[in-house]
């Protein structure tokens, strides 16, 4: 089976600027790296597999090629663990209005 | 037509004057000084024509609430007699949950009435969303480019939830790597599509955001009975300090004190790849907020209409620690779970109100919405991820990039003022350096003085000074 089919929603990778390429005056850091682009559409091709490059159409119907990344990207931000530093905030405050 | 990065450079002119609509020689009147007013009405639109557009997609008519627990808490610890009122504007009532739609609306209409079938925005933030959310209802097509990612694709929770929510408006959404290149390929996109260029800067955002401040002043006057005495703005680009200020002084609130308040976040560079993910607020800092006060043209239009220098009587820094600190007591005190864009200036609210009378008004001027990668829990996990320590203690003492220090008590929250009287003279500094040895005409001068609310002759003085040196 092909990792994605025609119509998947899947994200493609594209690196827009070789370091050599890119801006002048950037910081060490950045300068050193590509600059490169992650997009999102639905497949065009009839079936691909990862890192294969392909076409999508996004959203409002344009089309882009690209190194296939994902099928079917996750959203994976969160709310995160608990932060004990924060947890006694709201019953020290609520606490300091009742001593008035 | 070449693509690369120095062929698209060179057409920059160009792909502005089709992407805006806008002819911005025409206001030009020296390599210096520019009809400001002049640009800002080109577009025709009186203030009551933005109300009602904003109207027409449900946009503004927001809330302004008092938050009496939290005025109860500063007062807990201020002189006697001391502790001004705070109210909110609950921007987050907003469609797409921030003041960003406002700011929007007007740019996404009058794309629609100029006849382009699209809109182009770069923005990491709320501001994306709300294109892509006005240009949902509006019927356009919305590109939205988001700088994500650094070079191991790890981006920011609260950018990741800007990109979610730009494409649940059915936005197409470039997520890319740090960089100013991003100027590029917004330039590119814009050839290529025929889009409108929905920029943050141009005359429409920021007549967009003018009701916001227009609002605020006539809700202070009917439901308590005067102007606000203070109004605090969470400062980055300048839109938002511009604007609301423009609005008050609309409104007839002349006297009203216009403080803006960043996040500190001195030492980390915003082009940086290592910088970018040690950082908790993407935006809010004072990584934009001195540098787009210092010199307002750095941005993706030829003039930025936001200028902030000339309406900001005062200018506040706070630390990550203390926003956190904040954000929770909204959500305990108050019972309101929101975003941190509002919460920046609503920890500057909460020392300022220290200093001032308890018949005095401060309105914190805007709400966002929060969610997934927006909560202070998610944002501190992901700082304990990228190696910064999170602890409890006097935020005094935190370093961007290395510490969070969460406040012990409210007692702990102050401001850093950030000298206006240096930002000025960095301006002035920066505009007879821009203009490459031009001299400057009286004109140019008096430009300089009202674009930065200084006396002429200090500008005088200033440029005096800087023919000598060279």
């Amino acid at each position: 089976m092909p990792d994605a089919e025609r119509n998947n929603l899947v994200q493609i990778h594209m690196t827009i600027l070789e370091p050599h390429e890119r801006a002048d005056n950037l910081p060490p850091s950045t300068a050193g790296t590509p600059y490169e682009c992650w997009i999102k559409g639905f497949l065009i091709d009839k079936a691909a597999n990862l890192g294969e490059t392909v076409t999508i159409k996004t959203w409002i119907g344009r089309e882009f090629s690209g190194a296939l990344y994902k099928v079917n990207p996750i959203y994976d931000h969160n709310f995160g663990t608990p932060q004990k530093e924060l947890l006694p905030i709201g019953d020290e405050a609520r606490h300091q209005l009742e001593q008035r | 037509m070449g693509t690369s990065y120095s062929e698209i450079m060179s057409r920059k002119k160009e792909i502005l004057f089709k992407s805006t609509g806008i002819d911005y020689d025409k206001f030009e009147i020296s390599p210096i000084a520019f009809d400001y007013e002049g640009l800002m009405n080109s577009s025709g639109y009186s203030l009551e024509e933005v109300r009602k557009i904003l109207q027409e997609t449900g946009v503004g008519q927001t809330p302004l609430t008092e938050l009496k627990n939290l005025t109860d808490l500063v007062r807990s610890i201020s002189p006697s007699g001391k502790g001004g009122r705070i109210f909110v504007k609950d921007e987050a009532a907003n469609p797409s949950g921030s003041f960003k739609d406002r700011r929007a609306a007007l740019s996404i209409y009058h794309a629609k009435k100029l006849g382009y079938k699209g809109v182009v925005a770069a923005s990491s933030g709320n501001y994306g969303a709300a294109v892509a959310s006005q240009a949902a209802k509006r019927g356009l097509k919305a590109i939205i480019l988001q700088e994500t990612y650094d070079s191991r694709k790890i981006g920011q929770p609260e950018i990741l939830e800007k990109t979610r929510a730009c494409e649940a408006y059915g936005a197409e959404v470039w997520q890319l790597t740090v960089g100013p290149e991003l100027f590029y390929i917004m330039l590119q996109v814009l050839e290529e599509s025929g889009y409108f260029s929905a920029s943050l800067y141009v005359p429409t955002s920021i007549l967009g955001i003018e009701t916001l401040g227009y609002e605020l002043a006539h809700q202070s006057l009917e439901q308590e009975g005067r102007f606000p005495d203070v109004v605090l703005a969470t400062h980055a680009g300048g839109g938002n300090v511009t604007g609301t200020a423009r609005g008050l002084i609309k409104a007839g609130s002349e006297k009203t004190t216009v403080v803006g308040v960043s996040v500190d976040l001195k030492g980390l560079h915003m082009a940086s790849d290592t910088d970018f993910n040690r950082k908790s607020f993407t935006t809010g800092h004072s990584g934009f907020g001195i540098p787009f006060l210092t010199w307002p043209d750095r941005t993706d239009v030829p003039r930025n209409c936001a200028r902030g220098l000339r309406y900001l009587d005062r200018y506040v820094l706070v630390s990550q620690g203390e926003v956190f600190y904040t954000t929770e007591l909204l959500a305990r005190l108050e019972g309101m779970e929101r975003g941190p864009a509002g919460n920046t200036s609503l920890a500057g609210a909460l020392a300022v109100a220290k200093e001032m009378d308890r018949d005095q008004i401060l309105v914190v001027q805007e709400t966002e919405y929060t969610a997934a990668g927006k909560l202070p829990s998610s944002q501190l996990t992901f700082a304990r991820e990228n190696g910064i320590q999170v602890t409890r203690g006097n935020p005094r003492e935190n370093i961007p990039g290395k510490s969070i220090i969460i406040p012990q008590s409210v007692d702990q929250i102050e401001i850093e003022d950030f000298p206006m009287d240096k930002i000025r003279m960095s301006y002035i500094a920066n505009g007879i350096k821009a203009a490459k040895g031009y001299p400057l005409t009286e004109e140019d001068e008096r430009f300089l003085a009202e674009d930065s609310r200084s006396p002429l002759d200090r500008v005088h003085e200033a440029a005096e000074r800087l023919r000598l040196k060279e």
